[in-house]
């Protein structure tokens, strides 16, 4: 494991791309894994990419690997796609716009499914990001499953969060409403040669006025990504933002709320493994069966079940 | 169509029939216990007036030659001239590929039909990196002027007419055959044929795409008005339903999307000044004739009423030779088979049948070994033998639509056609087939279609001979296989390197340079432009590259 | 380790656009509980190894229609073996003549379904494949 690591560490795309496996079927080597790679990690810019289906998140996010790229960085990609909840299985086609980099050696595009995992992202994806920035990755895009609402994951491991509207699809209202302003950093129209660009730039910058002040005032950029036109000033936008998280006490507090939220995830990952493998246990047809007579209730049992994990550990 | 007494004593002559299948039943059940066709439409036991109880024969079915055309395009049909038999060719090398065409023609063929290699059809020159291990496979591999003129030698334009599929670069084709016109001494004014030119359904099913929605639609638009002024026998566009249906979809898919992809044409056309009543003859249309025998009849039908409903009423056209669908035909090549390849010569029969049923205008009948290998001559000839066995022994060209009035026939075409309305109803409310294909919702209703077909194949609630049902266990095929000559690719090449050595460079730079331009402009027509880079020697592939440059390239929307 | 899902590569190699054949058995193998890593179309061998390798993928299945298998099969498993990486299975399907079968298989290919091949068919070869691979690799 130690080899795979090791080789992982010094860049080769295979190990990369079979530790992130291991992590994603959280396999017994997870923890290991995970220990080695966290001193080297902490140096990239892990950038999201949300936004509704349709409105070009895979275009945008392949002309800014060729804009970043050009610069002389190295480039990791995650994309994510919803599983389904039926078969497990998942059809993972983000990467089909960003197929002209599969062959350059400093992108590495890794596509994931959902897993169940709602809020945009899967249960791994973190720690996918954390793999690629130990394994020498400069710049991380990741791309959400793009449904919309729910997508809020995102802010609790992006630096920089960018969210793509679309004139005239109807749902940036709705977006708006939901509350997602508040988590982006950066404000992308793209499609910007339809009808209705205008407008939707301006409800943006009106509803950026009534949420809370922050240092950073969230840029609103028009992009046509099909046609290129407007990535340079977004890449230029996000470098920004990169720089003003390293210098402002808001990036210094969003890094350090970060480490927070990490451990306190994996406790409860922990502790729930513990009490899902205790429950299995107990669940008997008996018990639900008393559960249905209203013989006992659902915070006696709980109760007892939890008791039962602490004694034993 | 039935007085209402008439009605009332069928009523109850079905009540006392279906009752007394109400006993017999139990004892002798049927095979299934539901009919559909291929497509999933139920069919009834029987059909009789009461189904049309609403038709009215003067305005809905009427005379051949007559809006609104359900029985037919001219007012006799076959009895005039039959279909042309043109038998899809290509493959390997111009030389190679003339040879087959010449052979076609001496066995009663009556019209060519090209099939270009994969490169031609995407805009690469032989010598791509992209192209390599393509040249020759699928059809004939084109690079410039001077492959052109060898694939017509000896065959004279203004003889023959010519159907070829190209759609991204149809222009810089059509500009090919134009300028062997010139050195044949055939003016562009007698040249007759048919480019496919339709590149919506590239996008949707085929996959040979070059360029983004907009700038090919502005190809397409210039060459509506350039042939209309200049080659004004030549059908301009070939709006294909046959890859629609090939990758899946329903026989009411294949012709609502279809249709719809027609408007969105016709819409281009009207919005860049052209106008409909003098384009709209020049429109063509291109069908799939599959296995389900009625319901492809009645598509057929169906298709050609609507269209003229469509043109008259939504663009006002009143011309008749713009109110009516012409269209090809081609047997299905996803039902052939490769386990007893033979059974397809049957297959293909009943299919080409139903589109002489339907009113086709041409027919291509696909080789029984198509499933393998690109057809041999010897298959080849098997199928249209095939098509003149039918227009020259059946006798089913001597009366005109023979099916028409059949209760199952009439019902089954106004159901396609309602079906086929519910989708372009859908498509109009979304705002047109661009968006409806930007959304991937056309793509996924195909798929969707296909992925049932496959899974009611599997399941065997579809028979497919010899593949699900009778199979044998030991199949010996006594039938060799055509083989593409690995060495073409490096001989066009070669050819390719000799042609940019040998012409006036510097006038392809001038010509290559004007493309540009032009391209900036959309109020100019390209098609000149594109002729005096052909007639220079401008490789396909530098002009396409050029227009790569300015136009950008497509990339597919993937909803699965 | 059952529990690991198999990762698989459909791709189309070159110009071919006829995609009816991989979205099918695209779609099948997810509903066999698969993951799918979908490239489209116009693919270069290259590309599509690099995709595997990148992807971690068990599997790269290619649909082919425009004769051309012999290049592209033969590429796709040079590739493979100069990324040292020859336990990624790779099979496929299309028009391909019988013939050409056997010679296919020799270079490596792990199946070839021909027109006809019922998706269960593949679902259950791969699935068999990619476990005898995976106790192999235990081992």
């Amino acid at each position: 494991m130690q080899e795979l690591v090791r080789k992982a560490l010094s860049g080769d795309t295979r190990s990369i791309a079979r530790i992130i496996t291991l992590v994603e079927n959280e396999s017994p080597y997870t923890e290991e894994i995970m220990k080695t790679l966290y001193p080297h990690s902490g140096k990239a810019h892990i950038v999201g990419i949300t936004g509704s289906p349709g409105s070009g998140k895979s275009t945008l996010t392949d002309k800014l690997i060729h804009e970043f790229k050009e610069k002389g960085n190295k480039v990791g990609v995650i994309a994510i796609d919803p599983s389904s909840p039926f078969s497990g299985g998942a059809i993972l086609a983000d990467r089909i716009r960003m197929q002209k980099h599969a062959v350059d050696r400093n992108v590495y595009i890794r596509s994931m499914g959902s897993r169940g995992s709602l809020g945009g992202l899967s249960k791994s994806t973190y720690e996918a990001a954390l793999i690629l920035d130990a394994c020498g990755k400069d710049i991380i895009f990741i791309e959400t499953v793009g449904v919309g609402q729910s997508e809020v994951d995102i802010m609790k491991i992006a630096d920089t969060v960018c969210l793509v509207l679309v004139p005239g699809m109807g749902d940036d209202i709705q977006i708006m409403k939901a509350g997602i302003m508040e988590i982006a950093d950066i404000f992308i129209v793209n499609k910007a040669d339809r009808e209705g660009v205008e407008r939707v730039v301006a409800e943006v910058k009106m509803a950026l006025d009534l949420v809370q002040k922050r240092s950073w005032i969230p840029p609103v950029h028009s992009t046509i990504a099909e046609k290129g036109n407007g990535i340079t000033e977004l890449a230029a936008s996000i470098s920004n933002h990169h720089e003003f998280l390293s210098i402002s006490t808001e990036g210094l507090e969003k890094r350090r709320n970060r480490l927070v939220t990490e451990v306190e995830e994996i406790l409860q990952r922990e502790i729930a493994r513990f009490t899902e493998e205790k429950w299995n246990q107990k669940k008997t047809p008996e018990l639900i069966d008393s559960l249905y007579s209203r013989n006992t209730d659902p915070y006696t049992v709980a109760g007892r079940i939890l008791e039962e994990v602490l004694l034993e550990n | 169509m039935f007085d209402k007494t008439q009605l009332e004593e069928i009523e109850k002559l079905k009540h006392s029939y279906e009752k007394a299948l109400e006993k017999s039943l139990p004892k002798g059940p049927e095979r299934k216990s539901e009919f559909k066709t291929v497509s999933g439409i139920p069919v009834k036991r029987i059909y009789t007036p009461e189904d049309l109880t609403d038709m009215d024969y003067c305005h809905e079915i009427g005379f051949p030659g007559e809006y609104p055309y359900t029985r037919g395009v001219q007012p006799t049909m076959y009895r005039g001239r039959l279909w042309t038999m043109r038998m899809y060719a290509g493959f390997s090398t111009a030389e190679e590929s003339n040879k087959r065409y010449r052979y076609l023609l001496s066995q009663g063929g009556s019209g060519l039909s090209v099939a270009f290699d994969l490169p031609t059809q995407i805009g690469y020159d032989s010598d791509h990196p992209m192209a390599q291990g393509e040249c020759g496979k699928v059809g004939v591999a084109i690079d410039s002027l001077a492959d052109m003129e060898i694939l017509f030698d000896q065959i004279p334009l203004d003889k023959v007419s010519t159907s070829m599929t190209i759609n991204a670069p149809a222009s810089v084709l059509l500009a090919m055959y134009i300028c062997v016109g010139e050195k044949q001494g055939v003016s562009s004014d007698k040249l007759a044929g048919t480019i496919q030119n339709d590149i919506l359904k590239e996008y949707i099913a085929r996959g040979t795409y070059i360029f983004p929605p907009k700038p090919s639609m502005r190809l397409i638009t210039d060459i509506f008005e350039f042939c209309s002024k200049n080659v004004p026998k030549w059908n301009t566009i070939s709006i294909s339903g046959y890859h629609i249906r090939e990758a899946g979809s329903t026989a009411a898919q294949e012709i609502a999307f279809t249709l719809a992809d027609a408007i969105a044409y016709v819409e281009a056309a009207i919005k860049a000044g052209l106008d409909p009543d003098v384009f709209g003859k020049r429109l063509s249309f291109f069908f799939n004739a599959h296995n389900s025998f009625l319901e492809e009849v009645a598509k057929f039908r169906a298709a050609r009423r609507m269209w003229a409903i469509i043109m008259k009423n939504r663009f006002g056209v009143s011309d008749p030779k713009a109110l009516t669908l012409r269209f090809h035909t081609q047997t299905a090549g996803c039902t052939l088979t490769a386990q007893q390849p033979e059974n397809n010569i049957i297959r293909v029969a009943l299919q080409a049948l139903s589109s002489v049923l339907g009113g086709t205008q041409s027919l291509h009948t696909n080789s029984m070994d198509e499933a393998l290998a690109l057809p041999t001559e010897k298959s080849v000839g098997i199928a249209l033998k095939t098509q003149q066995i039918i227009g020259y022994e059946s006798g089913v060209t001597d009366t005109v639509d023979p099916l028409a009035g059949s209760y199952a026939i009439e019902s089954l075409t106004n159901e396609i056609q309602m079906k086929a309305e519910e989708y372009i109803s859908k498509i109009d409310e979304m705002g047109g087939m661009l968006t409806a294909i930007e959304k991937g919702y056309v793509q996924k209703q195909i798929q969707d279609a296909a992925y049932e077909y496959q899974k009611a194949v599997e399941s065997s609630e579809i028979t497919v001979v010899g593949v699900n049902k009778f199979q044998m266990k030991e199949e010996e095929r006594d039938f060799q296989l055509l083989r593409v000559d690995e060495k073409v690719g490096h001989n066009q090449i070669e050819k390719l390197k000799k042609l940019r050595s040998g012409r006036d460079n510097l006038a392809v730079r001038e010509a290559l340079e004007d493309i540009r331009q032009a391209s900036r402009d959309t109020s100019v027509n390209m098609m000149p432009h594109i002729i005096n880079a052909v007639r220079c020697y401008a490789t396909e592939g530098e002009i396409c590259g050029v227009l790569r440059e300015e136009f950008g390239e497509y990339t597919e929307n993937i909803v699965l | 380790m059952t529990h690991e899902k198999i990762r698989v590569i459909v791709a189309k190699p070159g110009l071919d656009g006829h995609d009816r054949g991989a979205k099918v058995i695209a779609r099948a193998l997810r509903d066999a509980g698969m993951e799918v890593i979908y490239t489209g179309l116009r693919q270069t061998p290259e590309q599509i190894v690099d995709t595997a390798i990148q992807e971690d993928a068990d599997a790269i299945g290619i649909s082919i229609l425009s004769g051309a298998h012999h290049f592209y099969f033969s590429r796709i498993i040079e590739l493979l073996k100069e990324h040292e990486a020859l336990d990624i299975i790779v099979f496929g399907g299309g028009v391909i003549p019988d013939d050409d079968v056997p010679a296919l298989l020799a270079m490596g290919a792990g199946a070839i379904f021909g027109p006809g091949t019922t998706t269960t068919t593949c679902v259950d070869w791969l699935k068999s494949k990619v476990h005898e691979k995976r106790t192999l690799e235990m081992a």
